[in-house]
């Protein structure tokens, strides 16, 4: 065991916070679409990755990471857009495990491409310069790069909450996750709704992406395994919860950073863990109610 | 064709049997059809849980892992040289992971429960994968010798290609007519009625619950079969046997021949062996080809390559086993 220092504590809780931001960044798409649309998105993760690698491509190409940050979000949501449109809507109706089964499908072809276009070997994508040193935040030290993250993590989510309680169309989009046929015998497109929500969930999974790859590394697998992840947290917090999603991405974030720090051994079983203890106790999850999205 | 798909259909175990006794004869080369065989056994067991119960595993790979662990530590490490003892310890270490993992992920239904079983057979492998004394880690699991099957008093050595094939048959059609029964039973009734409409089960008073762990269980020690049986076919065990690729395979090999239907998880698995043979040579990326021809039939074949020709015979939907009962 390490000596336990109280700025290295400090440090390790940040990162957590870090980790599970990215987690939250994910889970909340992931729910929000399924919420609405009743698609689970497999492809979520694999979205994330091509957020990291479009990000990667664009960086080199414009010289600018700002330009990357914000472009290959908006290339990523446009590509889930055109996946919604061309394949997961034909699956309408035909229940939840199609569209998984698609989306599964649409997940190892991606990362099949990707290994094509980009080759098999990982990427190493680095923060940009003015973020690239530590920031002395008086106990501690922490890097720029991780702050930055947070603190896109909490804009991004502030405005997602924004957007869902205090617009218009968030109202729709609410009213369309409790009941879609009320909603259409009012005389509004749903169909729309669906696709930008797809849109704007499978555009933060890009952004999670670009965010993550100077963290967690850039490579054709880091979407499958992050999606694994993401339903962890899923089925803690709740799905179509997005508090839950919120409260369990960082309660996750925070076991798996703490135990990298006491028990490195344990970090990647010690996400089951949590899950298996939470079926137990509690097995609709911390925020979700008996019975729903089942 | 329709005295084929008679014959087929009022002998289905039997059929299967004496296919796979011809397929090493037709070939190109034999182990592609033990492949074949062994693989087709795995979606077998996936299928009795995803298309005669309902309920879509991500995490098979759990247990046809367990199963080869299981054969494989009993011949190369604990050093336990019986083909039949290693057997009983795969088949057991899958059907008991099946029940425990089961336990778990039972408590939810629908959606939550394919992540479920995704998260757990993920928590094996990084378990497998770490536990490097007892499973050799990273570098699969080796040593397993090749075996001589001590039947009466005959000596057959199991590494000959040919031996091997047959022995692997024997045990995948009790397999089939242990499925064949399985399914013709009140319990296989039960099994279908939870998948037609669980709640509807459940207001019967089947104890639903329990029906669906021990279609999880059988499921899981089918699969575990397989799983022993590929891990002596290959005589190692890697540890990507465990990974969340290997139970995508018989998500695939499944829908691909035809969910919920006899013969489909064998025409799927032929489907796919030997389109991963033929892609392997012209290109690495085969997995992409083999992702889009996938999404191609969840989007317009969702019954499968054998689902829908059963369609196209005559007329019923997907469960050729019903129209054998």
């Amino acid at each position: 065991m390490p000596d336990i220092t109280l700025s290295a504590l400090a440090a390790q809780l940040f990162t957590g916070l870090v980790l599970g931001g990215i987690l939250v960044f994910l889970a909340t798409g992931l729910s929000l679409i399924f919420g609405l649309m009743g698609v689970v998105n497999f492809a979520h993760g694999s979205l994330y990755m091509l957020g990291a690698y479009f990000g990667f491509f664009l960086w080199g190409l414009t010289r600018s990471y700002w330009a990357a940050l914000i472009i290959a979000p908006l290339m990523v949501g446009l590509f889930g857009v055109i996946v919604e449109r061309t394949m997961i809507r034909r699956l309408y109706g035909r229940g939840p495990d199609d569209p998984l089964l698609l989306t599964f499908g649409l997940s190892l072809a991606l990362v099949e491409a990707v290994k094509l276009v980009w080759g098999k070997v990982g990427l190493v994508l680095d923060p940009p310069a003015q973020l690239a040193g530590a920031v002395d935040l008086g106990f501690m030290k922490f890097p720029a790069f991780r702050l930055f993250v947070i603190a896109v993590t909490a804009v991004v989510l502030v405005g997602l909450w924004l957007f869902l309680e205090k617009t218009n169309v968030g109202l729709i989009v609410r009213a369309g996750a409790r009941d879609p046929l009320m909603v259409r015998a009012l005389g509004i497109d749903l169909g729309r709704v669906w696709l930008l929500v797809f849109g704007l969930g499978i555009a933060m999974a890009g952004l999670a992406g670009i965010l993550a790859g100077p963290l967690r590394g850039v490579y054709a697998e880091m979407g499958v395994e992050i999606i694994i992840e993401c339903f962890v947290v899923v089925v803690v917090g709740g799905m179509g919860s997005l508090p839950g999603a919120v409260v369990a991405g960082l309660l996750i974030g925070e076991v798996v950073s703490l135990t990298t720090y006491f028990a490195p051994k344990l970090t990647e079983i010690v996400v089951f863990l949590v899950m298996a203890v939470v079926l137990l106790v509690r097995p609709s999850g911390l925020f979700g109610e008996p019975g729903l999205a089942e | 064709m329709r005295v084929l798909y008679r014959v087929l259909a009022a002998y289905p175990s039997v059929s299967i049997v004496v296919f796979f006794a011809i397929l090493p004869f037709v070939v190109p080369y034999k182990a592609l059809a033990t492949q074949v065989l062994v693989y087709g056994l795995f979606a077998l067991g996936f299928n009795l849980l995803y298309g005669y119960t309902g309920l879509l595993s991500f995490g098979h790979a759990a247990y046809f892992g367990l199963g080869a662990y299981g054969a494989g530590i009993a011949l190369a490490k604990i050093g336990w040289t019986s083909v039949w003892v290693a057997l009983a310890l795969g088949v057991s270490a899958a059907a008991v992971g099946g029940a425990i993992i089961g336990f778990f992920a039972l408590r939810r239904r629908g959606i939550y429960f394919a992540m479920l079983t995704l998260a757990f057979a993920q928590l094996l492998y990084f378990v497998a994968f770490h536990m490097a004394s007892v499973t050799g880690g990273d570098d699969g699991l080796r040593g397993i010798p090749t075996l001589t099957l001590g039947l009466l008093a005959w000596r057959i050595p199991l590494g000959n290609p040919t031996n091997f094939h047959f022995f692997a048959l024997a045990l995948v059609a009790v397999a089939i007519f242990a499925l064949r029964r399985i399914l013709d039973s009140p319990f296989g009734a039960v099994l279908a009625a939870i998948r037609e409409n669980t709640d509807r089960a459940q207001a019967c008073g089947y104890d639903v619950q329990r029906v669906k762990l021990v279609s999880f269980v059988f499921s899981a020690a089918f699969t575990g079969l397989a799983g022993a049986l590929d891990a002596l076919r290959i005589t190692v065990v890697p540890v990507e046997a465990l990974y969340w690729s290997t139970s995508g395979q018989a998500v695939i090999m499944t829908l691909l021949g035809g969910a919920g239907t006899f013969f489909g998880p064998f025409v799927g698995a032929g489907t796919f062996l030997v389109l991963q043979d033929r892609l392997a040579i012209v290109t690495e990326a085969w997995p992409l080809v083999i992702g889009l021809i996938f999404m191609a039939f969840v989007l317009f074949l969702p019954q499968g390559i054998w689902g829908t020709l059963l369609a196209r015979i005559d007329g019923h939907h997907g469960d050729d086993s019903a129209a054998q009962a």
